[in-house]
């Protein structure tokens, strides 16, 4: 226990998460960027809620109001949801695997600050002229039309914090590929490092075009390239493809991982091992896979001529029989299980109803000939925020409330935990379940307001008042998360008592090493084995105590994702201020001066020895 | 990982770029990574594919006219054969024989800067016609397809360069095996990209 008793000051500890490569402390700052995007998308929702809450509202302007939902949506997918689920990635891959680290720790960093200088970036247009307002989306004739620069900083920015996720995806892939401990085959990796597995695979593909179509943008707006222009020959509907070959997969990236949490929550708290692991598993990856070749019902409506539109509707449609087998084998986890009802097994069991809805309205989407009546209304609204605050923040609240004691050896508050819960659960539906009917009303989205003739008024009031409840369920868990950070009560290793996996059954607080000797997997759920069978310390060990090689940590990720930053405003401001070309040219080579440093300079990392391992007494708990 | 241990030939490991768990990470890594590039150019094919030829009313600019096959080759013949001096090269680090390695390297660069010099010289030459990046979304997409491929080989280059002088005093060990190793993979990428790029951008242009 001798850890937790050291206090550093503030400078020391600013510096250290500065200069971090462990995973459990990048999983943090994750978690905290990731949670301060999420409170300012989540304003951004309010914003558009209190505009929309009476017809011929002026609380916001048209203009100010397109800049709104497309930060709202931006925010939510890129820079609170994405790194949210890095965060539970960072913090319980490696330790899921018995791993010490992931595979690069350094690039693991690097990922990190350049989401981190991205988000930031994008988030500045706010104060500097005005932010995007072409739609998450930002379609190619909308967005080169946008006067400005808002669009010019969602391309910049998103390309900065892509880089970051590309990173991170390959990360996990190798981790993962690499460094599991002896006897965890890939049968029996858990759920959550499978979806994280597939996920990664996801982003390694998805996210390249989305670079390409976001440098297609920059061209366009910032150096006079023609590729959306059809008055120079060029042809707007390759950004629709390149955006969506990217957004189709990264839906599947955002819900996949949630996937796997949700299958170690029921696993945990019905007590049972997981139902039909191995067709979980294929589900998974049949899922990945089918998330590739149903882009174009994004597109249902731009006229590729109904063969296409045949042939992804009925891709779209192949994809709801994987998902079908994940939704009944959770079920049937449940079934006959002593389930405990934590707020994650919650969240966990109100998952499931929302996520179909969702899903079947996804359904309904696919085919075609309806689309054409739900394109671009409040239907379709409707449908993703079920799938996405249904399937995604369920999970995400269901992994901060499960994973909180594995990150902070503290434990959030169960009582508070359950008012947050349903408090959202109730306004989530408030606002969103009327929202298919409006919708079929005929109410178009991305529209500022609507008049008092149009017999939206009553509808629209519920739906706004519904997003109070789900406000004030926010806030809770915010004074849940303070409260529980200022009690500071440690909880011990394998806090919810049932725990299955490895990570439940390292000691607590995680020695920064992770395992002092490498664990030997012994089966499915090695941990519950190892608690059947008695072992007190939980694991067996596949080596003896040894010395342990650690990575240094390292200021170059930090410069090298600000080098970009700087880069950034140059290629913004190009050809409009003398400074531009300079400022590029200076960010560029910030970045790769830090690069070459990196490469010339040795780091081979250092060794605990296995005396001072010894001594630390790492295995008594 | 101790860089001061001595190898000869014989204690040597056969696979030394992926014989320590960090040049294992690197070698799947990178793996991985060339998978992502493909996806990369993939999208840039396709946006060229769909570009070509395309421009403003009146456009005279065509695939036909432009191109000049005699130089695409002597290109394509530079970037082949440096693809195989860089075997050569990773045959000799997989012998131990740094020397033999790092001159190969050399030959490999010389190679890939005598590539780009062509490329610099057609892209000149085709601005100097009018042919420049915004005249027609022909033009953009041709150059960001052929273009971004050239930044790829002035990055090879580069990397080369640096490993090559980083380690020209200390030999090889197991820390540096995986890089030289990770570098010729990307310097195969490129030469396989560029395949590509002489098969549907060239001949099928020209002949097409």
């Amino acid at each position: 226990m001798s850890s937790i008793a050291q206090k550093k000051g503030f400078g020391a500890t600013l510096w250290d998460y500065l200069t971090t490569v462990d995973h459990k402390k990048i999983a943090i700052l994750y978690l905290v960027t990731g949670g301060f995007f999420f409170i300012v998308g989540g304003i951004e929702a309010m914003l558009i809620r209190i505009q929309l809450a009476k017809p011929d509202n002026d609380f916001v302007s048209a203009g100010l109001y397109n800049e709104i939902i497309t930060m709202h949506g931006t925010t939510m997918i890129f820079l609170a949801a994405m790194p949210l689920i890095f965060a539970f990635m960072n913090a319980v891959v490696p330790l899921q695997i018995g791993a010490r680290d992931v595979a690069f720790p350094f690039l693991n960093s690097l990922g990190f600050w350049m989401f981190f200088f991205g988000g930031i970036f994008l988030n500045l247009s706010w104060f500097l002229g005005g932010a995007p307002d072409a739609g998450w989306t930002s379609y190619a004739s909308l967005s080169l039309a946008s006067p400005g620069h808002g669009i010019d900083f969602y391309a910049l920015g998103l390309q900065i914090s892509g880089g970051g996720t590309l990173i991170a995806g390959i990360n996990f892939l190798v981790t993962i590929i690499n460094m599991r401990a002896p006897g965890m085959t890939y049968m029996r990796m858990p759920l959550f490092t499978w979806s994280t597995f597939v996920a990664s695979a996801l982003i390694l593909f998805a996210f390249p075009p989305l670079t390409v179509g976001l440098f297609l943008m920059i061209f366009d707006r910032m150096f006079d390239a023609n590729f959306f222009d059809h008055t120079m020959g060029g042809n707007t509907v390759i950004w629709e493809h390149l955006f969506w070959i990217f957004g189709h997969p990264e839906v599947y990236i955002l819900i996949l991982p949630m996937f796997g949490v949700f299958s170690e929550i029921f696993a945990t708290f019905s007590r049972k091992r997981l139902f039909g692991y191995s067709a979980m598993v294929f589900a998974t990856v049949l899922i990945g896979f089918l998330g590739f070749m149903v882009w174009a019902h994004h597109m249902f409506t731009t006229g590729l001529g109904a063969t296409a539109n045949a042939i992804f509707a009925v891709a779209t449609m192949a994809i709801a029989v994987p998902t079908g087998v994940k939704i009944f084998n959770w079920l049937l986890t449940m079934w006959g299980g002593s389930i405990k009802f934590t707020t994650a097994m919650l969240y966990a069991v109100a998952f499931i109803p929302m996520f179909v809805i969702g899903g079947v309205t996804g359904v309904m989407q696919a085919s075609a000939p309806l689309d054409y009546q739900l394109h671009d209304s409040y239907f379709i609204v409707a449908h993703f925020h079920y799938v996405i605050v249904g399937g995604t923040v369920l999970g995400l609240l269901a992994g901060l409330h499960f994973y909180w004691p594995l990150m902070f050896n503290t434990m959030l508050d169960e009582t508070l935990g359950k008012i947050t819960f349903w408090l959202f659960l109730i306004g989530f539906n408030l606002t969103f379940f009327i929202q298919h009917f409006l919708g079929l009303l005929g109410m178009p989205r991305r529209v500022f307001t609507y008049g008092a003739d149009q017999g939206w008024d009553l509808f629209n009031l519920i739906s706004s008042f519904g997003a109070i409840f789900m406000a004030v369920a926010v806030t809770i868990l915010l004074i849940n998360i303070v409260k529980t950070i200022a009690q500071n009560k440690a909880v011990g290793r394998d806090p919810w008592g049932d725990g299955r996996t490895l990570e439940w059954a390292i000691p607590q607080p995680v020695p920064f090493y992770n395992f002092k000797q490498t664990p030997l997997v012994r089966g499915l759920d090695t941990f519950w084995i190892e608690k059947q069978e008695g072992n007190k310390e939980g694991m067996t060990y596949a080596e003896p105590v040894g010395d342990i090689h650690m990575p240094h940590n390292s200021f170059i990720p930090f410069v090298m994702a600000f080098g970009l930053f700087v880069g950034a405003f140059g290629a913004l401001y190009n050809g409009e201020q003398a400074w531009a070309v300079p400022v590029l040219i200076l960010g560029l080579l910030i970045t790769f001066l830090s690069m070459g440093t990196r490469s010339l300079k040795d780091d081979l990392g250092y060794h605990i020895h296995k005396e001072d391992l010894m001594d630390k007494k790492g295995g008594k708990h | 990982m101790d860089l001061n241990t001595k190898y000869t030939p014989q204690s040597w490991p056969q696979h030394a770029e992926n014989s320590t768990l960090e040049g294992k990470n690197k070698f799947v890594g990178f793996w991985l990574f060339l998978g992502g590039e493909t996806t990369l150019f993939a999208s840039l094919f396709a946006t060229y594919l769909a570009l070509k030829n395309k421009g403003p009313e009146g456009m005279e600019f065509t695939t036909q006219e432009l191109y000049q096959l005699p130089l695409v080759f002597i290109m394509t013949m530079l970037l082949l054969t440096s693809s195989l001096t860089s075997v050569y090269a990773m045959y000799h680090m997989k012998n131990y024989n740094f020397k033999a390695m790092q001159a190969w390297l050399m030959i490999t660069v010389l190679l890939g800067a005598a590539f780009l010099g062509f490329e610099i010289y057609e892209f000149n030459h085709y601005v100097h016609e009018g042919f420049n990046y915004s005249q027609s979304a022909f033009s953009s997409s041709f150059f960001t397809l052929v273009g971004t491929h050239g930044l790829h080989v002035l990055i090879g280059l580069g990397w080369f360069i640096l490993l090559m002088l980083r380690n020209s005093k200390r030999g090889l060990n197991l820390y540096n095996a995986p890089k030289y190793y990770i570098a010729s993979l990307y310097w195969h990428f490129i030469d396989v990209v560029w395949v590509f790029i002489f098969t549907v951008v060239y001949l099928m242009g020209v002949a097409g």
